[in-house]
């Protein structure tokens, strides 16, 4: 019964056994030898609890992970701090700050924390800027970027956004007539925002906030750049880097990280379990709003000129470090010069076409697998077809880390047939594969979207007029899918791109390493900086651009075909 | 649409016929044993609430659904077995199903397309269509362009245009505002009528169903209850739903009793006892519709061989053309339909009143 949908549709049997395939060989296999290794005893290759109570029994162990989960949990209360300000200024007032706030939502995003946290240093560090200007005029300094603070301050500015644009989401969708009624039955102000308006919100900040824990618990590239070892991840990678492939510690830490990663989703999942409110009612969703008077619109912007200052800070930094001659015990670099770009161009331009080659392969297999897997589980019937999904979806949850300790262990062994002396595992194949099934998910969610947007009804129209489904597909889905695909391809491209913690451990030679291994490299030494600051612009400038087509992409093809928004 | 045009028949139109379809969505059991035939070039509705499996049933035969057993058979041909592109049913969808990235024009030439013929003859047969709904002034625009209206003559368009052995239409008047839909479906019925083409027409709305319809199979809960033409149906129905579902009827339960030769229909609380043709049988129900009866003061007198029910009246709404009085007989309610007269009063709430009524338009149902 369950298999009669198999024998009935060759090709889309045969097209989800591929999908299987690739997800189990690239994705399953690597991440469950992972956590084989961990309960495995490393000499005689039995199963054992072992490496789990060495972890705990390591007094450096011990402090990374608590370091870890402060870190983490730190982060998002920073990043609500910066949150949410600016979500109550644009759901509550009529105020011409909200397009700032807006693309202040934007603007971190285009730049991953690791890129920037060496120009923060030199802004915000012991003997950065701002401290020695500080120092200068009133004798003090702010350990903004000492330590742990260094990568909470660095993380929590690049991923206040996540919470920003769900909680302001989730704000502008409670219905008016929500609060309303609750004035016309006697509650109003603190009372009113704690009874009726957090609670309706409450579900968006989660995502949000789930969202920024996760980014930052699994976050290899900030601290290492920052010098902060003593964290789960830079462990991990440290272990497979000094010791090798065959210290169960890497792997043990692989595990806690992925562990923790899926039990902080699964909490965000249950605390919003069935308070997925969609209150909007016809005729206007968004809580009244009013303007501002004058000590409030003063406080408003002063609070959004702080903010703005502090998240462009490491863009500034960048830029500065990318032009600057020398910039050491000075508030400003000592000159400005292009030599550093020229020198990127010149001396490295393999960082840069191989990112170029790697994402663009990436984005390829991940809309191509995204737009089938999709279309398998929104628009057939077969068995086991959500599995698909789940699976696809479940590389949310691990690590880029991981899933290069997994390809190096499973794949080391094995020889590429026609190359002499190259392991699978570090083949520069190998790095795009997983680079590919990082970013499926975001494929996928981009595909899935633009499929849910185009009814069944238009597909079997075309079938009824006689057009195969081959042909419905190619002619009707596909062409009405576009920009939702573009917009995935887009997105898989730009997050590719700038990807570190899985090239770190997969990339065996400087000419296989794309931009972010680049940046990394160079900012090793003091004299990298500029040039690993330029390579930096760079993959900036990238994701910028690639942000912005998908935004207007996915705009037009809405205005185009009157679609609604996907939820 | 324009009347003008020249006669366009459908040479290629077929009859239809369903023998014994069983269809389930996991444990539901949609479809119960359809046997159905539709005659070539008729305008046959399925008529029946929502979730009756109507609809199922219509996409069962343009192929979007297979069903566990039985047999789909166009003209001659058994086609259970075809994918839906090679059915050359054409279907109008519930939303119209127009596609956003297409104008009008290639809409309607998708299907002529598919069919791989020569180009100036696809030119020639899109217009023909266009012209037909009067559309082909807006063949360049996009549907998002269109009125709701407009949208439903491409969709139609569209599918005339292959020349369709049956036409579906899958409640194809329901997106659209009262007035519309009444002009749509004289429309659809003329077009019908001049391509006689055979066309199934999904509703739940029975006034639909009796305007545009030769014949309807009137469904519930994935059973065919009966089928016949608008008038058989209201006046004959088979059973309860169908009696309740076309009109208002007023419904009694009780039983058949035979005195002096005669056998009489007895209400169960004995408030309504009516004479009716045909042998004692036990329980049974009688239906009879609002408009047959006739609502006086009780002092009036009784008309011919009516049989006369006393009550009061317990509430009644003025609907313009009649007066409807819900009239307390016994333990039962009865609806009286009035027709109005200008000045005429009404008859207050409380009154009590005889209601006439004629054997004849008595309607028996034996369980």
């Amino acid at each position: 019964m369950v298999f009669s949908e198999y024998r009935k549709h060759p090709g889309q049997t045969a097209l989800m056994a591929l999908i299987f395939l690739f997800l189990l060989l690239f994705l399953i296999i690597p991440v469950v030898k992972v956590v084989f290794v961990a309960f495995m005893d490393a000499t005689t290759g039995e199963f054992t609890l072992l490496n789990f109570k060495d972890f705990f029994s390591t007094a450096l162990f011990r402090e990374s992970f608590w370091n870890s989960l402060y870190v983490g949990v730190m982060s998002v209360v920073v990043a609500s701090l910066f949150s949410m300000p600016l979500a109550y200024f644009t759901s509550r007032f009529e105020f011409k700050g909200a397009v700032i706030i807006q693309s202040l939502g934007i603007i971190p995003l285009i730049m991953p924390p690791f890129v920037g946290a060496v120009a923060m240093m030199m802004l915000f560090g012991r003997n950065g800027s701002i401290n020695l200007l500080l120092d200068d005029w009133f004798g003090i300094t702010i350990p903004l970027m000492e330590g742990l603070n260094g990568v909470i301050f660095v993380e929590s500015l690049h991923y206040f956004p996540f919470i920003l644009i769900n909680l302001s989401a989730a704000l502008q969708n409670i219905d008016r007539s929500m609060e309303e009624s609750a004035q016309n039955l006697g509650c109003s102000g603190l009372r009113l925002f704690r009874r009726i308006v957090l609670p309706l919100a409450m579900p968006g900040y989660m995502a949000g906030a789930s969202l920024v824990f996760l980014k930052v618990f699994d976050d290899l590239g900030t601290p290492l750049l920052l010098n902060v070892n003593n964290m789960l991840a830079p462990q991990a990678y440290l272990r497979i880097a000094s010791i090798g492939i065959k210290d169960p510690m890497g792997y043990v830490i692989s595990v806690i990280l992925v562990v923790i990663a899926l039990s902080s989703m699964w909490m965000a999942m249950r605390m919003l379990k069935g308070k997925e409110y969609a209150t909007v009612q016809k005729g206007g969703g968004g809580l009244a709003k009013r303007r501002m008077r004058p000590w409030e619109k003063t406080m408003a912007w002063g609070i959004i000129l702080a903010i703005m200052a502090l998240v462009l800070a490491p863009h500034f930094g960048l830029t500065l470090l990318s032009l600057g001659t020398i910039w050491s015990f000075s508030v400003l670099p000592d000159a400005f010069t292009l030599n550093h770009f020229a020198a990127i161009f010149a001396e490295t331009p393999e960082y840069m076409t191989n990112t170029v080659l790697y994402s663009a392969l990436a984005a390829t297999i991940d809309v191509v697998l995204g737009t089938s897997i999709a279309y398998l589980a929104l628009r057939t019937k077969m068995f086991g077809r959500e599995w698909l999904d789940y699976i696809a979806m479940s590389a949310v949850a691990i690590p880029g880390l991981v899933i290069g300790i997994g390809y190096l262990r499973t794949f080391y062994g094995y020889q590429v047939p026609w190359l002499e002396n190259q392991p699978m595992a570090t083949w520069w194949v190998a790095i795009v594969l997983a680079l590919s099934v990082r970013r499926l998910p975001y494929a996928l969610r981009a595909c899935t979207a633009a499929l849910q947007q185009v009814s069944v009804s238009l597909e079997e129209s075309a079938e009824n007029l006689g057009a195969s489904k081959l042909a419905s597909v190619r002619k009707i889905v596909i062409p009405l899918m576009g920009g939702g695909i573009l917009a995935g391809f887009v997105t898989s491209f730009a997050t590719a791109a700038v990807e570190l913690g899985m090239t770190l451990m997969l990339v065996a030679e400087n000419s296989d390493g794309p931009l972010a291994y680049g940046i990394y490299v160079y900012m090793q030494s003091a004299a990298g900086r500029g040039p690993g600051a330029a390579l930096g612009m760079v993959a900036v400038l990238v994701v910028g651009l690639c942000t912005l087509i998908s935004h207007i992409v996915i705009d037009r093809r809405q205005k185009k075909y009157g679609l609604e928004p996907a939820t | 649409m324009n009347q003008s045009q020249p006669q366009q028949g459908v040479g290629s139109s077929r009859g239809v016929r369903l023998e014994d379809i069983n269809l389930s969505f996991g444990k539901t059991h949609v479809l119960k044993g359809i046997n159905l035939e539709i005659e070539s070039g008729e305008f046959f509705a399925f008529l029946g609430p929502s979730g009756c499996g109507k609809t199922t049933l219509l996409r069962l035969i343009a192929g979007f659904e297979a069903a566990q057993s039985g047999k789909v058979i166009i003209g001659e041909q058994e086609v259970s077995h075809l994918p839906p592109w090679r059915r050359e049913l054409g279907m109008v969808f519930q939303s119209y199903a127009l596609w956003p990235h297409m104008t009008v024009r290639k809409n309607v030439a998708f299907g002529l397309e598919e069919r791989r013929l020569p180009r100036r003859e696809i030119n020639r047969r899109v217009d023909q269509a266009l012209d037909l709904v009067g559309l082909l002034a807006l063949s360049e625009r996009r549907p998002n362009q269109l009125s709701g209206g407009q949208q439903q003559r491409v969709a139609l368009a569209r599918t005339i245009v292959i020349e369709p052995k049956v036409l579906l239409l899958d409640e194809p008047l329901s997106n659209l505002d009262a007035k519309l839909r009444v002009q749509m479906r004289l429309e659809l019925r003329q077009l019908q009528r001049k391509l006689s083409l055979t066309t199934i027409f999904v509703t739940h709305d029975q006034e639909e169903a009796n305007t545009t319809s030769d014949r309807i199979a009137v469904i519930n809960d994935g059973i065919v209850q009966q089928i016949g033409s608008p008038i058989e149906l209201y006046d004959n129905p088979a059973n309860l739903f169908v009696a309740k579902f076309l009109g208002v009827a007023n419904v009694i339960d009780g039983a058949l009793v035979e005195a002096d030769g005669q056998v009489y229909f007895h209400s169960s609380d004995a408030s309504v006892k009516v004479p009716i043709n045909g042998q004692s049988a036990g329980s049974a129900s009688i239906v009879f519709r609002p408009q047959n009866l006739t609502i006086r003061r009780q002092a009036a007198k009784p008309p011919n061989g009516a049989t006369r029910l006393e009550g009061t009246v317990d509430h009644k709404e003025f609907l313009g053309s009649i007066i409807r009085y819900r009239v307390k007989v016994g333990r039962h309610f009865v609806l009286v339909d009035k027709a109005h007269q200008r000045g005429a009063e009404a008859l207050p709430e409380g009154a009590p009143v005889a209601i006439y009524l004629n054997p004849e338009q008595v309607i028996k149902l034996v369980e």
